[in-house]
């Protein structure tokens, strides 16, 4: 089942027919150094971002440890103080703008969005490729702060301890600002390239689902990045020169420090959880082989969480002074996004209600994903409501909270994602039965990690938090026991994943016969992902129900 | 594949190259112009955080924004805004002779535009210098004794960090307009398919005309 040919442009036949007869895929087209480095294919780039992620995921998985072992008993175990507020520090800041950020849209987004549009590349090559360099110059920038120095401040850098810390602020500061400059291109190419690249016959309504989350992400993405970037800047120039901007002795306000900080960051929450729920709606389709339930559900809701996110900063200040009124306002506005994730849980589950489920690794991550989303979820409708959320506020029940939604549905996300699309990626696959086996290990360690995180909040334990009374120890220690397991489960995945790389079969076209347009160029794409001119689509994506369509012919 | 028109002043002009990935030249015209908007989006998000600062220390101090915002050199701020807006003018006028394929005119009115600004500069330069002197500077540095009210100093802070980051954006136009106009010169290559390179550094160059329509009612006028 190739896609049927249709209007190929004119002027790009030309350049295209010079290698006509071989069409070597993405990744041997070129083997040189540069052919990687200054590449412009949106494949390559995605990879490239793959190997920067997942270098940073190990950077602040290590440092989650470290902070793990040191919480193993109450008192000093492994550093001091000051060494153990710069450790989770910069846990969170390398998980959080080096990794969650990033990690689905710049990996899967790039590789897969101008596949799913039937598009030769994103709409602005070259400034996809400036934007990877972009990430890594902010990231290297950070990270000499970080060790030349380092920051005690939190990920949140909340003043005025920020604009007063000795620490070292601004070369941090400015990194975390030029990532965000990376995230904005990353957005701009993408809704510009959804807007302009469909292929023919790919209307709004006809675009896959995980096009649709990351295209509201971008949109968030662009209205949310430039208002942390002022702020960074005005707390960088005031830790260097004191103006006084966010300084209380100064006249400055701090909690205006928290309403612009919040105002990205709580979208931002949501820049790294859509793309997951875009991939799971992917993967529930493709492996309940069914049409998705409500796809315009899905995808309108997308756009609801991306415009009520904007709204709904506020619950992060419910102890900062702000009125009742306001307060019990956010809280409202908090739920409203607690609504629009319940429409798409609820169409996931039709997805899956007789559906023909079949049940590999990346079904196990979709399973893992919505125990966590549905649980962080409704943890998160609790904490939305003031009169719960002031003793819960910074205790270690907000930790697990927002473990819970935002790493472990992303985690999973982007899991189930890498397993669904290694054999389009690399065209070889892995072995099912580890890939099983460690999906387990890491539902069961990031459980056995989190849950007895919200039991010592609820208890009253503060987070940030270097010594603790002796009551919390037990369920710290099976906190850290459950952080050991979770580590485990990663390398595993590491391992099998690293020798289907090299030794894995020959995975075939589309292996899971999925209906997914991403499948209908060969695994691996070539060069400019299609043979031939620009394809068309004329049915809908994971058009799974049409009993008359014969199956996807060349699966293994 | 390049193939050439012939233009208004009868010189030929080269058609531009369509990349590989568009599918055809209107489309990838129309991406360029989105992707802009966009990126003028952000810009204007980037500023508003300012206008946000500016609003809240005005609500809580507004006597001392008062006494301050009058302490500016009213004539320079209006100079500064007519030279502005005129220079948004000349920007737009090379867009119209672009299209006309008049690349010399549209150097003309770039390098117009390009003098402008840097008019536009050396105001800000005076009026920086004299409150340096004078003392009327941000948080810790502010020594200006004319006005001791609390507050003052912030106003002062938003005062400068809204000007530079101004400031900035205006370096930023002249850099991008000047590469427009030397590609103007030296290839002479705009016409009425392609000029989007000086379209798009003509529609950043209104933005940073934007941006100070708003900062200078907000900071000398109100
Ligand atoms: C590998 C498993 C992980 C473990 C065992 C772990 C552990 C922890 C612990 C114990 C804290 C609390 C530090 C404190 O408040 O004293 C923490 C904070 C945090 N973690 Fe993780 N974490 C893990 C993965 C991640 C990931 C993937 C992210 C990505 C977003 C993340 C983001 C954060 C953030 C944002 C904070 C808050 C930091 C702060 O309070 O300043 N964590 N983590
Ligand atoms: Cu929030």
């Amino acid at each position: 089942m190739t896609p049927s040919s249709s209007i190929a442009s004119p002027g790009a036949a030309p350049a295209h027919d010079e290698h006509h007869d071989h069409h070597p895929n993405y990744l041997v087209d070129g083997t040189t150094i540069k052919s990687w480095l200054l590449t412009v294919d949106h494949k390559r780039i995605g990879l490239m971002f793959l190997f920067w992620v997942l270098l940073f995921f190990l950077v602040g998985g290590i440092f989650a440890l470290l902070i793990r072992v040191e919480l193993l008993t109450p008192g000093p175990t492994i550093m001091d103080a000051m060494t153990y507020n710069r450790t989770f520090t910069l846990h969170g800041l390398v998980m959080i703008f080096l990794f969650m950020i990033p990690a689905i849209p710049a990996v899967f987004g790039n590789f897969m969005l101008p596949l799913m549009l039937g598009a030769k590349d994103v709409a602005f090559p070259r400034l996809n490729l400036l934007s990877l360099y972009i990430y890594l110059a902010g990231a290297m920038l950070a990270l000499w702060g970080m060790l030349n120095g380092g920051l005690d401040t939190g990920w949140t850098f909340y003043a005025p301890y920020s604009t007063h810390t000795t620490t070292t602020v601004a070369p941090v500061l400015f990194g975390a600002f030029i990532i965000g400059f990376s995230s904005i291109v990353t957005g701009i190419n993408f809704i510009v390239t959804t807007h302009t690249m469909r292929a023919p016959g790919i209307t709004w309504f006809k675009m896959p689902l995980f096009v649709w989350a990351i295209y509201a992400t971008s949109c968030i993405q662009v209205l949310a990045t430039p208002v942390i970037g002022l702020l960074l800047v005005l707390v960088t120039v005031e830790n260097l020169f004191g103006f006084g901007m966010f300084d209380p002795a100064r006249g400055g306000d701090p909690v205006l420090f928290q309403h612009l900080f919040w105002f990205y960051s709580h979208p931002a929450v949501y820049i790294m959880v859509l793309p997951a729920f875009g991939v799971m709606s992917e993967v529930v389709a493709a492996f309940s082989r069914k049409n998705i339930f409500g796809y315009r559900a899905v995808a309108y809701s997308s756009l609801g969480i991306a415009f009520v996110g904007f709204f709904a900063w506020g619950h992060h200040m419910f102890v900062s002074g702000q009125s009742t009124f306001v307060g019990g306002l956010f809280g409202v506005l908090t739920m409203l996004v607690g609504v629009f994730t319940a429409i798409k849980v609820f169409n996931w589950v039709g997805t899956v209600y007789k559906g023909a489920v079949d049940f590999k690794t990346p079904f196990a991550y979709f399973c893992g994903f919505l125990f966590f989303t549905v649980f962080g979820g409704m943890t998160g409708i609790a904490l939305g409501t003031v009169s719960l959320d002031v003793p819960w506020h910074d205790t270690y029940f907000v930790v697990a909270h927002f473990h819970f939604i935002m790493v472990g549905a992303t985690i999973m996300a982007f899991l189930a994602a890498l397993h669904y699309w290694f054999p389009k990626m690399f065209g070889r696959t892995y072995h099912e039965g580890w890939g099983l086996v460690s999906a387990a290990l890491i539902i069961l360690g990031f459980n056995a990690t989190f849950i007895p995180q919200f039991l010592v909040g609820n208890n009253g334990m503060p987070r940030r938090y270097y010594e603790y009374p002796e009551r919390f120890q037990a369920l710290n220690v099976a906190s850290t026991a459950g952080a050991s397991l979770l580590a485990f489960g990663f390398v595993i995945i590491a391992m099998y994943l690293t020798y289907a790389l090299l030794y894995g079969r020959a995975s075939g076209k589309n292996p899971w016969r999925s209906k997914g347009y991403e499948w209908l160029t060969e695994s691996p794409p070539p060069t400019h992902n299609f043979v031939g001119p620009q394809p068309t689509y004329p049915e809908e994506p994971h058009f799974y129900v049409d009993p008359k369509k014969a199956e996807v012919p060349d699966a293994v | 594949m390049q193939s050439s028109v012939s233009t208004a002043d009868g010189t030929v002009a080269p058609v531009p190259r369509l990349a590989m990935h568009f599918a055809s030249l209107e489309v990838q015209n129309h991406a360029a112009r989105l992707g802009m908007w966009l990126f003028l989006a952000t810009e204007i998000l980037l500023f508003a955080g300012l206008f946000v600062c500016y609003g809240v220390y005005r609500f809580l101090f507004p006597e001392a924004w008062a006494a301050s915002s009058r302490s500016l050199d009213l004539t320079m701020g209006t100079v500064n805004t007519i030279v502005l807006i005129t220079s948004s003018l000349t920007a737009a006028l090379a867009v119209h002779y672009a299209k006309e394929g008049k690349n010399k005119m549209v150097v003309v009115q770039i390098a117009l535009t390009l003098l402008m600004a840097v008019g536009f500069l050396v105001i800000k330069y005076f009026e920086y210098s004299h409150k340096f002197h004078v003392g009327t500077l941000p948080g810790r540095f502010y020594f200006y004794e004319g006005i001791q009210l609390p507050g003052a100093p912030m106003y002062f802070t938003v005062y400068f960090c809204s000007t530079a980051l101004h400031g900035l954006h205006v370096i930023i136009g002249m850099i991008v307009l000047t590469f427009a106009m030397v590609r103007a010169w030296r290839k002479a290559d705009f016409g009425p398919n392609n000029y989007t390179m000086v379209e798009l550094g003509s529609m950043y160059w209104h933005l940073v005309d934007l941006v100070w329509i708003f900062l200078f009612p907000m900071l000398y006028l109100v």
